[in-house]
Formats: structure tokens, C-alpha cells, sequence
């Protein structure tokens, strides 16, 4: 049988972006001082690897201020969910067929 | 990609999901030394009721007349030296219990490096504060004006509800301590005379149950 590892989504390699994407997938928004901690990366990592998966269109960003700070909100895109859910069903296929 | 990397992908997958959404650093430690705390209040005031109970104590309401409601009089009820002893051994079981529970919960969430402070411990706190100062500020109206007897069932009630919505954003077992408080609430509402002893079960026992089940399910 053929692996499926074209399936895989080249944009979630990295750790990172998978991770960032792992949580606009269970929360609506989340802001880049709370990803940076959860995650424990520092602001130029996470800085990079926020502005490939705009690139990608897989998530929306959301510029505002709080008081006189600003504050970056992070959205998945409808485009970014499908991506993440294929490149899960295609993770899924590679372990069944390891198992086999 | 071999085997170990996608077994590792999806275990970050699962982590970020979990500790992005909930706070999962609530000790259960915390809960038994909360319930510890209440039992030991409950007994005190037991004591100050019934030991040493004036014409206010609930077993002295008037045959015939409305069970939840013990004076007309507020500032005779308020003020007297039985329920102001009441409010202070109240006070210092949820001063005590507070204490207790953000020191072990903050060495919980250091070892777990999550923030104490964070994003999903403030929702906790928030969908818990709105049921808890509601009921908290109902009683204390309802206390103004006599009914002594609404307390216990009210404080269950609306702690149960608080622990409910409470669980979308911390373990999904809290939902069940909540539920268990809801239901002794409404028993305390139907049996009143008994809600000393509706509240001990549900601050004291039943927060030992939960937080020995908690501890050794996610603590150890």
C-alpha cells in the first residue's frame, strides 16, 4: 500500500506551527504573549513561524489595543482548520498502516 | 517521518489542546484540606447553635411558622452574638481554604509549567465568580431580612453551579462535585432544619472524596 506521506502538510513540520495550530483549533482567539508562554518559545521563533502560517492563509490575525499596548489576537482560518484536519487524518493513516 | 516523530506530533497535538483550554493545575490536595477546614468549622458552629444556641438557633423556629424565616427583625438577627460567631468561623474556613488552595495549586503549576496566572485560570475564576458573587450577594440580602434558613441550601446551590460551569475550563470531574452539590442543595431546601448538616456534607465530606479522587488521578 502507498504511504501517505504527500498527504502530510509541509507547513505543520515544524513543531511550532503545529503546536500554534493544535491551539487556534480548541480556542477562538488566542493573543501572542499567551502563546509565547504556553508554548515556552522565544518572540522571534514564534514571531517566524506565526508569519509562515499567515502565509499559508492558514490563520487571520486581529491587530487591537489594550490601554496604549498593543495586542495580537490569532484566529485559525476555515482554510487553516481543514489543512490541520487532513494533515491529522493523514498522521492517522501512517499509524494504521505502520500497525499493519 | 518514522514512527517515534508521529507518536510525539500527536502527543504535543494533544498537550497544547488541553493546557491552551484548561487549567489543569488545580491540586487535590487543596480540595481535601478545603474539606478538612469545613468539617472543622462545621463542628464549631454546631457547637455555637445548639451547644450554646440564644432564642435565634434554628432549633428554637417557631412551630407553625415559616421554617427558612427565624426574626422579622433584621438588626436582631444580624447582630446577634450567634450568627455574628457564625460569620466569623465562616470567614475563616474560606480564608483558610483560599490559602491553602492557591499555595498548593501554585507549586502544582510550577511544576507543571503552566502559568498560575494565565489565560485559562482566569476564565476559570471568572465563569466561578459570576455564580458565586450572585449567591453570595443574594444570601447575604436574604440574611438582612431574617431568613437564616436559606443559607445552607442557597451556599450549595449556587457553588454547585459555580463548580458546573466551572468544569468547561478545568478537569471535566468537577462538573460531578457539582452536580453532588446541586442535588444536596435542593435536599437542604426540602428538609430545612438540617442544613448545618447538608452543609458539612457537601463542604467538608464531599470536597475530601473529590480532591483524594483528584489526587490520585492526576497529582501523582
Amino acid at each position: 500500500m502507498k504511504v501517505p506521506f504527500d498527504k502530510l502538510d509541509k507547513a505543520f513540520e515544524n513543531r511550532v506551527r503545529l503546536q500554534i495550530m493544535s491551539v487556534l483549533m480548541v480556542n477562538e482567539s488566542y493573543d501572542f504573549t499567551s502563546l509565547k508562554e504556553l508554548l515556552d518559545v522565544t518572540d522571534g521563533n514564534l514571531a517566524s513561524n506565526l508569519k509562515a502560517l499567515e502565509k499559508e492563509e492558514y490563520i487571520i490575525i486581529n491587530k487591537s489595543f489594550v490601554g496604549r499596548k498593543p495586542n495580537t489576537n490569532y484566529q485559525a482560518s476555515a482554510k487553516g482548520k481543514k489543512a490541520f484536519q487532513d494533515h491529522l487524518n493523514a498522521l492517522e493513516q501512517l499509524i494504521k498502516q505502520q500497525k499493519m | 517521518m518514522e514512527e517515534s516523530k508521529i507518536q510525539a506530533d500527536l502527543a504535543s497535538i494533544r498537550n497544547m489542546m488541553e493546557r491552551s483550554s484548561r487549567f489543569i493545575s488545580l491540586s487535590g490536595l487543596s480540595g481535601v484540606m478545603a474539606g478538612i477546614y469545613a468539617l472543622m468549622g462545621a463542628g464549631l458552629a454546631y457547637k455555637i447553635i445548639y451547644v450554646h444556641g440564644d432564642k435565634y438557633s434554628l432549633n428554637l423556629a417557631a412551630k407553625g411558622g415559616n421554617p427558612f424565616l427565624q426574626s422579622e427583625l433584621w438588626e436582631e438577627l444580624v447582630f446577634s452574638p450567634t450568627i455574628m460567631q457564625l460569620v466569623v468561623v465562616a470567614l475563616a474556613v474560606l480564608f483558610a481554604s483560599l490559602v491553602t488552595g492557591y499555595a498548593l495549586t501554585s507549586r502544582k503549576a510550577k511544576k507543571q509549567g503552566q502559568a498560575l496566572w494565565g489565560k485559562t485560570s482566569k476564565a476559570l475564576i471568572f465563569q466561578m465568580a459570576t455564580p458565586l458573587l450572585t449567591g453570595g450577594l443574594l444570601i447575604l440580602i436574604l440574611l438582612s431580612r431574617g431568613y437564616l434558613g436559606i443559607v445552607a441550601p442557597a451556599c450549595l446551590a449556587f457553588y454547585g453551579l459555580a463548580l458546573v460551569a466551572a468544569s468547561a475550563y478545568t478537569y471535566t470531574d468537577v462538573r460531578y462535585l457539582g452536580i453532588c452539590e446541586i442535588v444536596l442543595a435542593l435536599l437542604a431546601a426540602a428538609l430545612p432544619g438540617y442544613g448545618l448538616l447538608f452543609w458539612a456534607i457537601g463542604f467538608g465530606v464531599l470536597h475530601i472524596i473529590y480532591g483524594t479522587l483528584m489526587h490520585f488521578k492526576y497529582d501523582r
